[in-house]
């Protein structure tokens, strides 16, 4: 019964693997797909602080910090396009955008 | 021994059957509530790796503030959501081939992980994870504000540029909005906007006379 690190892994892979699958589920549906976005750095992270714990070495954990600082900075941005999109087009469908082909 | 094996096995359960309805939830809203509750459990597996300070970060930065901007853009846009359902299934399939695929890489990977001679005994990266006397927060701190300083302050940039970023993005100057123009108030002169006017009793006021309305005119657009 004892947890080790392949423990940890496994766990991070499954959630990276329902992150990709969101992404493909959700193709419409944008806010999904950043929340799969999420759900993948996430996997990322668990990761990164078990491989650090296992392999005894901080820098790890400094780097999973600097991964959540980017995953925050990026939902921030990807919710203020999302939002701007909304406000030009009425809905977030987006399957077909093609807006920036001119 | 059997006790933090039962918390591993009940955070990660959680974890992963949340993740799974975040994905196939009907109502965003409950897929936002499902994501709090992947990161919550996210957060109790780090505990349990003695991670402590990434624990309440994620507590405190994913729950405090994504997950809440989720909760806000979803609650905020006006959306159908059952028209965006529609036509899910129809990338189920290659959707559910890819994911199998990569799951079964990376279980093949992970599963049989084995650290090379030499390694386990590192801290190549400055640090132990589980150091000596003092907590994890301090050692972290203790690592962070020196060896990866300027890592730190580029973190911080790219923060100023995403918040920077987003308030460019979703500023908007309405039309037709009437407001308050504060120079324009401070700049009027009695002269300009107030005409006393000697008025024989018994005549009667011409309202429609070009005085009084410029006067009218000015006092409005003191305002707009």
């Amino acid at each position: 019964m004892i947890i080790g690190l392949a423990h940890y892994l496994i766990v991070a892979a499954i959630l990276f693997t329902l992150g990709i699958f969101g992404i493909f589920l959700n193709r419409k549906n944008v806010i999904i797909m950043l929340m799969s976005i999420e759900l993948m750095l996430l996997a990322v992270n668990i990761n990164f602080v078990a491989f650090s714990v296992y392999l005894n070495d901080l820098a790890g954990q400094v780097f999973a910090m600097f991964v959540l600082t980017v995953a925050a900075a990026e939902a921030a941005i990807g919710l203020a396009i999302l939002v701007v999109y909304f406000r030009n087009r009425g809905t977030i469908a987006v399957e077909d955008i093609n807006l920036m082909k001119g | 021994m059997i006790l933090p094996a039962l918390a591993f096995y009940v955070f990660a359960c959680v974890t992963v059957a949340s993740a799974v309805l975040v994905i196939s939830s009907r109502n965003p809203v409950h897929s936002v509530l499902f994501l709090i509750l992947a990161f919550f459990n996210a957060a109790g597996l780090f505990v349990l790796l003695g991670a402590e300070f990434l624990a309440m970060i994620l507590v405190v930065v994913y729950v405090g503030a994504v997950a809440v901007l989720f909760l806000f853009v979803v609650m905020m846009l006006d959306i159908n959501f059952t028209e965006l359902r529609a036509g899910a299934l129809q990338y189920l399939p290659v959707g559910a081939l890819i994911g199998i695929i990569l799951l079964a890489e990376l279980v093949l990977i992970f599963a049989g992980w084995v650290t090379g001679p030499g390694v386990a005994t590192a801290g190549v990266g400055g640090a132990l994870a589980q150091p000596g006397g003092v907590t994890n927060t301090h050692a972290l701190g203790a690592l962070i504000y020196t060896r990866y300083g300027y890592a730190f302050q580029a973190s911080g940039l790219i923060l100023l540029v995403a918040m920077i970023g987003a308030i460019v993005l979703t500023l908007r100057a309405r039309v037709g909005v009437r407001r308050q123009n504060i120079g324009v108030q401070i700049d009027r002169r009695r002269a300009e906007t107030l005409e006393i006017v000697k008025q024989p009793v018994g005549a009667g006021v011409d309202i429609a006379g070009a005085a009084s309305t410029t006067a009218v005119a000015r006092l409005t657009s003191g305002r707009g």
